[in-house]
């Protein structure tokens, strides 16, 4: 999130788009009913009629996959009726910046597409530069190259006729959103976004997101009270383990992984330390160098200078290497990894196209698998139609402590990072999975030490301070090396810091190997002396707006709303007085912790509000992506149409299909004629791993589900509750019909679209059903890999 | 004695989550009904001998054609002047109590006569625990509010669709809450509040919700 839950109450409107909040998230409507009871208009886009619709006040349905062609829409409404906030728009984004005369756009490509390596050659995606490495910019937004006329071009072809074609919503529904939304684009409104999986499950996931963003910008919604661009993350810690690098592009704090091409670590530096052309851009990501040369001395304590720091002992991707579940899987199936290390998932329900998932794990060695209960992945070599005495797999359960047994920090969806203490002990033999870690690395140390071994550095030099005074995984001594420390005595700016002492905040890291920092992004949330500020528990609200700022650490420094700077004009004064986060006052900033010291962008030193960026502005035109500065509508992989009216090219070019016998895949096919989307009920939890044993919450939701128009179900012959079968080109699942008036079919053009939709909480080892990962394609965004779980094709039959 | 207690249940706020009744189960140590998936968000199907506490989804399309999706967190009503007490032919099968207003069956109403509780009670609430042939419902919590707490299920509700608390109090806010209401759903009302001190509000005809739902 750029804000936190508590600011939802103060927006004047909220569109929930790919998100079924209520249901998923039900907390956050706690916030959204009060923005309601103070008038806030909140809308609901989504295929289904859910219980978020039910308690919105403007409900908006659309065919799943077509999100881009909804708000491409909306952001050719807010451009073409002069809805947008001009002050923030010319000052704080990059609309007046003048881009490369040869950018351009194409029937569904921009400038620099090679047909051949599908892959973007991004040369004239770049800004106009001056002579003195400035950008040339037209405060007059008039020149045919600035960002501006680009996007208001881009985007004058998503007429809402065009777009009600595509997505199947009515053109007044279109209007009645795009109205209530752009409403917000005063300097006295605030509008907020709340999503989901329901936007990042879809090969155009990135892009669906950028949407929100150009949205968010030319409304002046970005870094304002009630406002931004909030992603919904939930009781998994997804928000955690997103920071510290759960994604195999990442490291901790969101540093690229390292590649193959990065060469030297100096190289690498060079890489992540941005610099800027931009003289009133702070350009914080100059830092990033010092923050990869804490990252290494925290890995490696004791590595040498000439290893950068243990830099060259770190594993590296190939250049255009994807090394996300989607190939990981498919190089399991073609049996290229012999072992497998699986911790607190279960992949045979969660990862689409379950059935190859279920066979490539068959062709492992061995695996490992860290749970607190069994499950279908676990349990791979016994399932349905395997026999286990065919399956050589050697596979070891460990048993895991659950959340609530376990000491430690739990970031939730606004960036606090609060602590937590252990509510029970773990039963028996289960252990912390920093336990089990711990021992297997000193085991591994061990063999290493006395066998030796080709390349031994790595895992002897890995660190393992982890542990208490009885060799129990201590997780406030982990928190203290993400948090950072000092490994020398050293002076900066004055004040002398010892050895060990914790480093008070991020500004402090250093390149030269003097500070450990584990994730820079969490510098802060021990002070000097070791107090742990994640254990704050204050409730002083001194802005009066809901921020609290000595209740636990909120990632970066403590930083309640990000990009508060571009909350206030030029001078410091707040947009909206009303609400306001932060001001320039009497040469200072006072309310929240400001995004960056250095003063408002027209007084004297100023600086421009997006200090994440070397632009210093918000990115209306995003180069920074793989396919495409602007997003552009495609179908999904699996979609009921061969065409659409905004290009001939069908799918997202940079779009990688598998080419296994078991990905098989149907697009616009008399097969296969049903849209089908998944999703999660409030009952279960994910793949149902942990809840189907949870006696009260199956009896609530006791089995699988497929949720059907009642058009349909009269077409089909069906009644609610009849048995029936899911299939689609790569597998099949049987489920119950629910026949329901809140599912309704997409007029798309001259086309009728019929839209089922059901759950993924079940898995064959409980009653309730099998999971409905049997039937979603192997498909993945093109910049961050996620499958596309949420838009595909299946048809249905009676079980008789 | 005071006006006693009461509890708000404003379907105009609640998102159907069922904290509520997994709330009941846990704080009442009550086991799950064997159920199975027929079609329905609601399970289970209804009150039964370890239920006391049910959500009701009711859907279908408005006059504007549009969908709709009702959630009624469904339970006994506390009547103010009970009719199942008046019912009760066993000395001692049921507790009206003077200080809340809860109306609690006890052990030994598996000696009274079921078939006439249940059709004394307006609203469809008493049932009968298979085992014991104790008769059952919601207790208002009443070991939790005679000790300065709220029911449980007021407890889990994440969006102050439940609220429990003096009659009086209640009252005046069902009052506001209904008057707002009136402005955007002019069939808005608090249905039966005078005689229960369960008070539900709704925005639309009450059939639509649940054939129980009103007296
Ligand atoms: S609702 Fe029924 S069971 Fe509850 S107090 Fe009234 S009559 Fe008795
Ligand atoms: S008041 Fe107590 S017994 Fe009654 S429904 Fe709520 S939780 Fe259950
Ligand atoms: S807990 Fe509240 S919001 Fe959830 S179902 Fe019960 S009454 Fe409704």
């Amino acid at each position: 999130m750029t804000n936190h839950w508590i600011d939802i109450q103060h927006s004047d409107c909220i569109l929930i788009q790919g998100s079924n909040a209520a249901e998923n998230h039900p907390i956050s409507f706690k916030w959204v009913m009060r923005a309601k009871d103070k008038g806030a208009t909140v809308i609901h886009v989504d295929p289904r009629f859910t219980r978020t619709s039910a308690r919105c006040s403007l409900y908006a349905p659309l065919r799943s996959g077509t999100d881009i062609a909804f708000l491409g829409g909306m952001i050719n409404y807010i451009i073409e009726n002069d809805k947008f906030f001009k002050d923030y728009v010319v000052n704080y984004t990059n609309a007046p910046l003048l881009v490369d005369e040869g950018f351009g756009f194409k029937d569904g490509l921009f400038s620099g597409f090679d047909p051949k390596k599908r892959k973007y050659d991004k040369t004239t995606w770049a800004y106009q530069k001056n002579a003195d490495g400035t950008f040339k910019r037209d405060k007059s937004l008039k020149d045919r190259h600035c960002v501006f006329q680009l996007l208001k071009k881009h985007y004058s072809r998503y007429d809402m006729k065009t777009v009600s074609a595509v997505t199947g919503t009515p053109v007044e529904d279109l209007k009645k959103v795009y109205e209530a939304f752009s409403a917000t684009g005063r300097p006295d409104k605030a509008g907020t976004i709340m999503y989901a999986l329901g936007q990042t499950h879809h090969t155009v996931a990135v892009q669906n997101i950028r949407c929100f963003g150009i949205i968010q910008l030319l409304l002046g919604n970005i870094g304002v009270c009630g406002g931004g661009i909030n992603a919904l993350r939930g009781e998994p810690n997804v928000q955690g383990s997103t920071d510290h690098a759960l994604l195999s592009y990442n490291l901790p704090g969101y540093l690229p992984a390292p590649r193959v091409g990065h060469g030297s670590f100096e190289k690498y530096l060079k890489t992540v330390a941005r610099t800027t052309g931009e003289p009133d851009s702070l350009n914080w990501q100059s830092n990033y160098n010092k923050y990869a040369v804490s990252l290494m001395r925290a890995f490696f304590p004791d590595a040498p200078k000439e290893t950068g720091y243990g830099f060259d002992w770190l594993p590296k991707l190939d250049d255009g290497q994807d090394a996300s579940v989607l190939p990981l899987f498919d190089e399991m199936y073609k049996g290229t990894i012999k072992g497998f290390s699986c911790f607190g998932q279960n992949p045979a329900c969660s990862i689409p196209n379950s059935n190859k998932v279920r066979a490539a794990l068959q062709k492992l060695e061995w695996m490992v698998h860290f749970n607190i209960f069994d499950n279908e992945t676990a349990s791979f070599w016994k399932q349905p139609g395997v026999d286990p005495r065919k399956v050589g797999t050697e596979v070891f359960l460990l048993p895991a402590a659950a959340a609530v047994e376990k000491e430690g920090s739990q970031a939730n969806s606004g960036r606090w990072m609060q602590w937590k203490y252990a509510a029970a002990k773990a039963p028996g033999d289960c252990l912390s999975a920093g336990d089990v870690i711990y021992r297997i690395q000193m085991k591994l140390k061990e063999l290493y030490k006395k066998e030796g071994g080709v390349f031994p550095e790595p895992v002897l030099g890995v660190f393992t301070d982890m542990v208490d005074g009885k060799g129990r995984y201590d997780a406030e001594k982990v928190a203290r090396l993400i948090n950072g420390v000092f490994t020398r005595d050293v002076t900066i700016n004055n004040v002398a810091y010892k050895k060990g002492e914790c480093v008070p905040g991020f500004a402090l890291l250093q390149a030269d190997g003097s500070t450990a920092c584990g994730n820079w992004i969490c510098s802060g949330s021990f002070t000097r002396d070791g107090q742990n500020l994640m254990k704050r528990r204050g409730k002083k609200d001194p802005t009066g707006l809901g921020l609290y700022p000595e209740w636990s650490y909120s990632w970066p420094a403590n930083r309640r709303v990000i990009y508060n700077r571009a909350s206030v004009d030029p001078h410091g004064k707040p947009w909206n007085p009303k609400r306001a986060l932060v001001e320039w006052k009497d040469g200072k900033w006072v309310g929240d912790v400001v995004d960056g010291a250095p003063p408002p962008l027209a007084e004297k030193g100023g600086k421009l509000p997006f200090i994440m960026r070397p632009e210093g502005v918000g990115c209306l035109f995003g180069p920074g992506l793989a396919d495409g500065p602007f997003p552009e509508h495609y179908e999904p992989v699996e979609s009921p149409f061969e065409k659409h009216p905004f290009s001939r090219q069908r799918n997202t070019p940079l779009l990688r299909l598998y080419e296994s016998d078991k990905d098989v895949y149907a697009s616009a096919s008399a097969k296969f004629p049903l849209v089908m989307t998944t999703y999660s009920c409030t009952e279960h939890w994910c793949t149902g791993a942990l809840t189907r044993w949870q006696s009260w919450l199956s009896e609530a939701q006791p089995g699988a589900y497929v949720e059907l128009s009642e058009e349909l179900a009269r077409e089909r012959g069906l009644k609610n509750g009849d048995k029936i079968r899911v299939v689609s080109a790569r597998g099949s699942v049987e489920a119950v019909a629910m026949v329901t008036p809140r599912i309704t079919p997409f007029q798309c053009g001259d086309k009728k679209v019929h839209l089922v939709g059901m759950t993924f909480n079940y898995g064959w080892m409980t009653p309730g059903g099998d999971s409905a990962n049997l039937l979603t394609p192997t498909c993945g965004d093109s910049n961050s890999m996620t499958p596309e779980y949420k838009a595909f094709m299946v048809n249905i039959e009676k079980i008789a | 004695m005071s006006n006693g207690k009461s509890i708000i249940v404003d379907t105009s706020r609640c998102t159907g989550c069922r904290g509520c009744q997994v709330a009941c189960k846990q704080w009442n140590g009550l086991p799950a009904s064997p159920t199975t998936q027929t079609g329905t968000y609601q399970n289970p199907p209804d009150f039964n001998g370890c239920t006391y506490k049910v959500v009701r989804f009711a859907d279908g399309r408005g006059a504007d054609g549009k969908p709709y999706w009702y959630f009624v967190s469904d339970m006994c009503r506390h009547c103010v002047e009970p009719p199942c007490l008046a019912g009760s032919s066993v000395e001692g099968g049921m507790i009206h109590d003077e200080a809340t207003g809860a109306v609690v069956y006890t052990a030994r109403s598996k000696d009274d006569d079921f078939e006439t509780a249940q059709s004394v009670c307006p609203y469809n609430v008493p049932r009968k625990n298979e085992e014991t042939g104790v008769m059952v419902k919601c207790t208002m919590c009443i070991d939790r509010i005679s000790n300065g707490m709220v029911p449980a299920c007021v407890q889990s509700c994440p969006t102050g669709a439940m609220v429990f608390g003096d009659r009086d109090e209640i009252l005046a806010e069902v009052q506001r809450r209904v008057a707002e209401l009136k402005k955007t759903h002019p069939k808005a009302q608090a249905v039966d509040a005078d005689s229960v001190r369960v008070i539900f509000i709704v925005t639309d005809d009450p059939e639509r919700y649940h054939t129980h739902l009103k007296a």
